[in-house]
């Protein structure tokens, strides 16, 4: 199988230090440009005011908090079918990307609810599932360091990364299950996004810059596990580090 | 443009910079910690490559 060739550490790791630059110049522009939109082309809220400006760093956190578990979760499935090494390798590297998004998202929110809603933490269904969430990101990386054996470890790792996806429809339709303080969904609706365009591209520009992000950072994660996994391997030395 | 509005965001200020900021300190770290250990492997594993060839 073609994939198993590429996905085998000998492949990867020269690969992955050859995409990487491109993602991370890729990441900094977009960046930079969602930025320069979110803080000087968007305009002020008319009900939120200015702070409207957090929710270019909130919601997109808050979105990879979501994608990332769910990029980790597919990975465990293909990981405990086909036992691929890589996929392993990827979900330890994604973990702590994942928790830091997680945590932003939380705190950014909470600094919003203070002047919008008049309180820094509900224990309303959006912030507990998303805070859950947060949890099971540590719970994963406590659980990967408990364990010696690094099969075992990746093994008990993937099957709580599985069972902890039933979390991810509660965050997302929390606001809709239950009568909660957080705002429902303005844009990944079914009949479209409900957001102007003025605030709805710096939106999708930030969301863009920090998947690179993830994308960047999550190689460079990996090749370093892989140098820790790989420190005698022939092929290392041959091809050099 | 005028700056000192700017910085001041209609009177949220602190709220809208800290949440800025915050968003820096955890992206800095990201790239930092990672990228630290990563040389200090690289180091290592030269070295090793050195001496044992």
């Amino acid at each position: 199988m073609i994939f198993q060739k590429y996905a085998a550490p000998k492949f990867f790791y020269p690969l992955a230090g050859k995409c990487l630059p491109w993602f991370a110049w890729l990441c900094v522009i977009t960046l930079g440009i969602g930025l320069y939109l979110g803080l000087f082309v968007a305009p002020p809220d008319y009900q939120q005011g200015e702070t409207v400006r957090i929710m270019f760093i909130h919601v997109p956190a808050a979105w990879m908090s979501m994608f990332i578990y769910a990029v980790m979760a597919g990975a465990a499935a293909i990981g405990l079918v086909w036992k691929i090494k890589l996929t392993d390798t990827f979900i330890s590297s994604a973990a702590p990307i994942g928790a830091s998004f997680t945590l932003l998202a939380l705190l950014t929110g909470s600094i919003w609810g203070k002047p919008m809603w008049g309180t820094w933490w509900v224990w309303d269904a959006r912030l507990t599932s998303e805070l859950i969430l947060l949890f099971l990101y540590l719970g994963f990386m406590s659980l990967q360091s408990a364990i010696d054996d690094p099969r075992r470890a990746a093994r008990a790792g993937a099957i709580l990364v599985l069972v902890g996806v039933i979390n991810l429809p509660v965050i997302h339709y929390s606001v809709e299950w239950w009568n909660t303080l957080h705002q429902p969904t303005s844009v990944a609706r079914l009949d479209g996004p409900r957001i102007h365009s003025s605030i709805l591209i710096p939106l999708l520009v930030m969301m863009g810059a920090f998947k690179l992000f993830f994308i960047s950072v999550v190689l460079l994660r990996m090749r370093s596990n892989i140098l820790d996994d790989e420190a005698d391997s022939r092929w290392l030395k041959e091809q050099g580090v | 443009m005028n700056w000192v509005e700017f910085f001041n965001m209609g009177g949220y200020a602190i709220y809208v910079w800290s949440c800025y900021l915050l968003a820096t300190i955890i992206l800095s770290l990201n790239v930092w910690l990672p990228l630290r250990k990563y040389r200090g492997q690289q180091k290592k594993l030269r070295q090793q490559h050195e001496t044992t060839s």
